[in-house]
């Protein structure tokens, strides 16, 4: 049997290889075998992601927080302090061993622990067989876990305030929720009114969302730098929201500063500076070189096709209807708020600004048909994590519920958690979806008055029968694509653990 | 980098005391050589680490042990007990007590002769040799052979 075990302790420089090397001893007596994580005061190596997914079980022998825990996530884990691996390692290794044999039953019976880390099953093996895919989807998955509460929060709270806005101002509440003042709230907040509570709901709700991006870049940098990547990651996340490069350009900051932060730290430097590095030197130059890169090297590309977009858009007016909405669809699933997204949504925007009081515009039917494309990635994500459970993360399960209200409402960004952790098999699968789904409304000839609101807004849909059943295709095809697609990459992954896993019965 | 004990730092005699005193002592064996620049820091620092938890391990051994800025480099005091002090192990007093010194700053390679010493502290036999030893440089030789940088 493989297990990996991580020590550390409050010094970091006894107890810590104390346990260590009384883990290592008994397992080699009990005929395991053991890959023990120091993390000391010095620091530490970290485990090969391989290692740790051909382990069976993991032993954290721990009296401060294990660092880069999530990397473990999944895993049948044995929690203890560190006295005791000194002290009964031999029973320990017993009970790791025991518990990789009924792996669900241990992981159920667990320590119910940081569920913001828990990433589930999917981080350790997937990817597996090629280290350096494992370790970047382990990042993203860190940068993920810690952004899904932000997700859930904000937009469950936006779409609260949507449900109450259209109860308080009538048929275009969410249009006007959207436009109260925070300043006005501030002096005139009435606990009496519908009005004035749906719209500080939305600008709470606002505020967890504008969160999104950044966390989602700290973590990401926190995951492979440890903490002196939060801030560098959080700067660069925030300033790749500033530039309009969305959750794609988070991932790029969250790499970047991350990647900074972990080389800066291997500088050797004069052991006066050496104490000071972790909190002044490395969050400042790679905060720095982080945000510098963002504004200056990824701001000018991204206005440039920003630009170019919106003028091919602006010169497709007269093309068929039905492809400018598969077109409108695949824009608006690509990057869920990023540029690509936002000029989508902007061409449409802008088309409701030029109607007037016309009830049947093309470009009411294109405001419509981009706000259907909008609402089935989170939808077709909620259904498929309702469908094959098995091929998510706890994590993406509990996120996929959130997804119903979010997709329902028009919160694009309920998908984002997904699409940051799996970009390659995700994003496709919503872009086939919400492609179909603008194609039909385009030619349903579904009509919307409103910029937003998704399902709150139904009243105000041109025949809103065949508009749910455009929806309801797209989030279909979305789900059926993701579950195709992440099977499709499992398989020989779970081949290749299996042929470990019967090398370690064999030995 | 200098040896991480030497004779010197090496008492097989260690006169009765608490725990406190015992470490007190250890300390400065530490100070005359040269390896502790502030006595009164570097106890305050063992004392602090001390509070988290009691460093007495089962076998009879307790490893009081600090970061400090006091301490000029990775070194270790030893003291052998006939009596024994207690250092909250929950199997009795410690009869091998080992002060346990590292630099407030230092990385991994600098730190690792440390963390090869505290790997052999689990080992009997390397338990057994220090209660066997007849004269410091015995010890000393015992360390120097046994903790080694891998």
């Amino acid at each position: 049997m493989k297990l990996v075990a991580v020590t550390s302790c409050p010094t970091g420089i006894a107890h810590t290889y104390m346990a260590a090397e009384a883990l290592e001893k008994a397992a080699e007596a009990a005929g395991h075998e053991i890959a023990v994580e120091t993390q000391g005061a010095g620091g530490f190596s970290p485990l090969g992601a391989d290692v740790i997914a051909a382990a069976g079980a993991v032993i954290f022998a721990a009296d401060v927080e294990v660092r880069e825990k999530a990397r473990f996530a999944g895993k049948p884990t044995i929690t203890t302090s560190v006295k005791s691996a000194i002290h009964e390692a031999p029973a320990l290794i017993i009970e790791a061993v025991a518990a990789a044999a009924a792996p669900v039953a241990a992981a159920a019976g667990g320590p119910p622990e940081e569920p913001t880390a828990a990433v589930g099953p999917a981080l350790a093996s997937k990817d597996y067989g090629s280290s350096t895919g494992a370790k970047i989807r382990g990042w993203l998955m860190t940068g993920v876990s810690y952004m899904i509460p932000f997700v859930a929060a904000g937009g469950i709270l936006i779409a609260i305030s949507f449900m109450l806005a259209q109860i308080a101002w009538g048929e275009t509440g969410v249009v006007a929720v959207t436009k109260v003042p925070l300043a006005d709230l501030v002096a005139n907040f009435s606990v009496g009114s519908l009005q004035d509570w749906a719209a500080l709901i939305f600008l709470v709700g606002a505020g967890a969302f504008g969160f999104l991006v950044p966390v989602l870049a700290g973590f990401i940098a926190f995951g492979i730098a440890d903490r002196p990547g939060i801030a560098p990651g959080i700067v660069g996340g925030y300033l790749a929201v500033q530039i309009g490069s969305g959750f794609l350009g988070g991932i790029v900051a969250g790499l970047l500063a991350g990647f900074l932060a972990l080389w800066i730290s291997r500088w050797k430097v004069p052991s006066a500076i050496r104490s000071v590095m972790p909190v002044v030197v490395i969050p400042l130059v790679a905060t720095l070189i982080t945000g510098a890169l963002m504004i200056v090297v990824l701001g000018r590309p991204l206005k440039w096709l920003f630009d170019s977009l919106t003028s091919w858009l602006n010169g497709m007016s007269g093309s068929s209807a039905i492809l400018l909405g598969v077109i409108l669809g695949l824009m608006m699933a690509f990057d869920m708020g990023g540029p690509v997204n936002k000029v989508a949504y902007g061409f449409a925007v802008a088309g409701l600004a030029s109607v007037g009081t016309s009830t049947d515009a093309t470009q009411l039917v294109i405001m419509a048909a981009v706000m259907a494309a909008g609402m089935t990635p989170p939808l077709g994500l909620a259904l498929a994590t309702n469908l094959r459970k098995s091929l998510f993360s706890e994590a993406e399960q509990e996120n996929g519920k959130a997804a119903w209200v979010l997709g329902a409402s028009f919160i694009t960004e309920g998908a984002i958690p997904f699409a940051a952790g799996d970009p390659f098999r995700v994003i496709p699968a919503l872009m086939a979806g919400s492609a179909v789904t603008g194609g039909l409304v385009m030619a349903f000839g579904n009509t919307l008055r409103a910029p937003h609101g998704g399902i709150w807004v139904l009243p105000l849909i041109g025949n809103p029968f065949t508009y749910l059943l455009a929806i309801a295709v797209g989030t279909a095809i979305t789900a059926a694509l993701v579950i195709l697609l992440k099977q499709a990459g499992r398989t020989k992954e779970e081949l290749a653990v299996e042929l470990i896993d019967n090398d370690a019965a064999a030995i | 980098m200098s040896d991480l004990i030497t004779a010197t730092m090496v008492d097989l005699d260690l006169p009765a005391g608490d725990k406190a005193a015992v470490t007190a002592h250890l300390a400065d064996l530490l100070v005359a050589a040269g390896r502790v620049t502030d006595r009164e820091t570097f106890l305050a620092d063992v004392r602090a680490r001390e509070q988290l938890m009691p460093t007495g391990l089962e076998g009879g051994i307790g490893i009081p042990h600090a970061r400090s800025s006091a301490v000029t480099e990775p070194t270790v005091a030893f003291g052998r007990s006939t009596d024994g002090v207690d250092f909250g192990a929950s199997d009795g007093p410690a009869r091998l007590v080992f002060l346990i010194a590292a630099p407030a700053e230092g990385d991994g390679d600098h730190l690792a002769v440390l963390a090869a010493l505290a790997r052999r502290l689990v080992h009997e036999s390397f338990r057994e040799a220090l209660l066997n030893a007849d004269a410091p440089d015995q010890v000393v030789e015992l360390f120097r052979r046994e903790v080694v940088v891998k």
